[in-house]
């Protein structure tokens, strides 16, 4: 059997597939549902077979259609760095508030994608997001929560 | 009927109730555009606003909304890869590839018309079959139901091209999976949860769909940025904007229409399965019955696969008025809060509707018909500067695209956790669409899992357990035979290529 990553990932799945199982069958259910025909646990019992199932089905069978990627191409550390932001981003969004974080999310994400246009950089974050906010939070009424204009008195 | 239809004429031609269809079309199609806001968040918006007018007026200008929206969140799946609403999905699996390839414009333009074409067939089917086919919808059983969701999942046969019908079936199951997460909705027992009160009410279907299509696109394109196979066309603006749609593209799409507008409003029509079974069904159905070298097409930017679920799409949200309208039952989320509205206004919707409030009914059904006539005629024109969101550098648009996806959740949500998970589903999925494993099929799957385990669970009580309930109705039969059928075929295909 040839290894390639696709393998790899069918046996995680054939892992994670087993895993689930286990737990579906940990559920606990109502006394009276025990053996009913069909309670909470029965669905994600049959799913957890048919995870099995089909990533066995894969470990197995020969892979005509190997699919390789040349990892060397690939933008690894930008792409980190983007993550990393988005779940800074993700972290102070509710203490710091929509208005701050998201203008500093995009300036910053403008900064590591290699963008240096200082002015437009500056226009598609801060204001491109106060008015997004305005759109959201005057005119649709869709409530965002921000503690910092609220502490410089913009926001009710 | 004829008297019928000249009260609706009547009714919905007047100058203020013209004016409701556009001011709806016009915030439909931004809402629709925005992430995480579908037709049900801007129906739910328009309610304050149509207790000031007559009940007809006031469900015109829902409809309109519902229309807008629905087409809104067809131009983000095609230009963004993400799809507000679950309904516009399937577009984004030839939309996307196609403005990809510099055509946007084209792109919209198709979208354009075959959501109108879907939109008038599905109003004409209303007009002369909306009693009868309420009986219809009423026949169908849990049985029928489970039976339908499994031929919508082996409709993933048709998105997973040579050699991924396995890697589609795990992604099928992974999408199933993620959806058991959560409440069982019967016990409200939690599974899955480990304890995690986040996770309580599920993971939410525009958390899935923002992280599986446009979080991890942006971070895909972000990785193969230095990749040679992976080079951006460059396109003129012009190109880009273009809405002419050739004599070739339009005689494919003349053939398409017809069979998805019927498939799209029978699906529509029946309680609970709505716009989503409908454009998988319509996309699977006609990759199915195209040939062999468009076939080869889809998922790469085929005007079938495009206008195949744009219609269905359309026409399934005009069969959704039918069960509610007629019985009183909503067929889908967004008819429910416009159920809730009706009863507000103290019409009860029934059988006896076209009886008591003529005019209500049947301005409704006319107001649809102008509703897709006026969201034409506003939206061909923007589609040339709508389009153009794509000529903006990648540098910019990577980062507003992941902007979108988060602010998507937050305000749905306002929880960390849930952007975290998103973050996570997105580097999962990116690291799956490296090695070819389809996100289709996983969304439809996450979908349907809740309507699915409903339905098996009722089809198993109902029949003690015993799994005979799978060919004792006929309807049930004919369903689960034409799924094997649909397999069988997928198969044969497979080993004859090979051979």
């Amino acid at each position: 059997m040839n290894i390639n990553t696709t393998k790899i990932i069918s046996l995680l799945f054939f892992v994670f597939s087993a895993f689930y199982l286990y737990t579906a069958y940990q559920i606990q259910v109502f006394a009276f549902d025990e053996n009913a025909p069909f309670n909470a646990r029965t669905f994600p019992i049959y799913l957890g077979y048919a995870g099995l199932f089909f990533s066995g089905l894969k470990l197995i069978l020969p892979d005509p259609n190997n699919i390789k990627v040349d990892h060397k191409n690939l933008e690894y550390k930008k792409t980190g760095i983007l993550i990393l932001i988005a779940i800074i981003y993700g972290a102070t969004i509710l203490k710091v508030g929509y208005f701050l974080t998201t203008s500093l999310f995009l300036f910053t994400s403008y900064y590591f994608l290699g963008e240096r246009r200082w002015i437009l950089m500056f226009l598609l974050s801060f204001p491109f997001v106060a008015a997004f906010m305005y759109l959201l939070h005057g005119i649709l009424d869709i409530y965002l929560r921000d503690p910092f204009l609220q502490s410089i008195g913009v926001m009710g | 009927m004829i008297e019928g239809i000249l009260i609706g004429l009547t009714t919905a031609l007047t100058f203020q109730n013209i004016l409701m269809v556009m001011v709806g079309c016009f915030f439909g199609t931004i809402i629709g555009m925005l992430p995480g806001l579908g037709p049900m968040t801007a129906i739910a918006l328009m309610i304050p606003i149509t207790y000031g007018f007559d009940p007809a007026t006031g469900l015109i200008l829902m409809a309109g909304v519902y229309y807008g929206a629905v087409f809104g969140g067809s131009t983000s799946s095609i230009l963004l890869n993400a799809p507000g609403v679950p309904g516009t999905v399937a577009t984004s699996f030839d939309g996307y590839p196609m403005a990809q390839q510099g055509k946007a414009g084209k792109a919209l333009a198709i979208a354009a018309w075959s959501s109108f074409a879907g939109g008038t067939l599905s109003a004409i089917y209303l007009l002369f079959m909306a009693p009868s086919l309420s009986k219809v919808s009423l026949s169908f059983r849990s049985p029928d139901y489970f039976a339908l969701m499994i031929l919508g999942l082996t409709a993933i046969a048709a998105f997973s091209s040579k050699g991924q019908f396995l890697k589609a079936m795990m992604m099928v199951v992974l999408g199933l999976m993620l959806a058991s997460i959560g409440q069982d909705s019967l016990s409200d027992i939690t599974r899955f949860t480990f304890d995690n009160m986040n996770l309580t009410d599920g993971i939410s279907f525009v958390l899935v769909v923002m992280a599986t299509f446009a979080m991890s696109e942006a971070l895909t394109i972000i990785l193969k940025r230095n990749d040679p196979t992976s080079a951006a066309k460059q396109v003129s603006l012009t190109e880009l904007g273009s809405i002419r749609i050739n004599k070739e593209e339009r005689k494919k799409m003349y053939k398409t229409i017809p069979r998805s507008s019927v498939i799209g409003f029978l699906i529509g029509v029946l309680p609970g399965a709505g716009a989503t079974i409908a454009s998988f069904l319509a996309y699977g159905m006609e990759r199915n019955v195209v040939n062999d070298e468009e076939k080869e097409k889809f998922g790469k930017g085929s005007v079938n696969g495009l206008s195949a679920p744009e219609t269905a799409n359309n026409a399934a949200c005009s069969g959704s008025f039918v069960p509610m309208l007629t019985l009183g039952i909503p067929g889908s989320g967004t008819t429910a809060v416009m159920l809730g509205a009706l009863l507000g206004f103290g019409v009860q919707p029934g059988p006896r509707l076209y009886m008591t409030n003529p005019e209500i009914f049947w301005s409704i059904i006319m107001s649809m018909y102008i509703g897709m006539v006026i969201l034409l005629i506003l939206n061909l024109p923007l589609i040339p500067y709508i389009a153009r969101i794509l000529a903006v550098p990648k540098n910019y648009l990577i980062p507003l695209i992941l902007f979108f996806s988060v602010t998507g959740i937050y305000v749905m949500s306002f929880n960390n956790f849930d952007i975290y998970l998103m973050i996570g589903i997105a580097v999962v999925a990116t690291f799956l669409r490296l090695y070819d494993f389809p996100m289709p099929p996983l969304i439809l799957a996450f979908v349907l899992g809740g309507l699915m385990e409903e339905n098996l669970r009722r089809s198993l009580l109902l029949s003690n357990g015993s799994w005979e309930f799978l060919w004792d109705r006929t309807l049930t039969a004919c369903i689960l035979v034409t799924t094997i059928l649909i397999i069988i075929w997928h198969i044969y295909k497979t080993f004859k290529k090979k051979n």
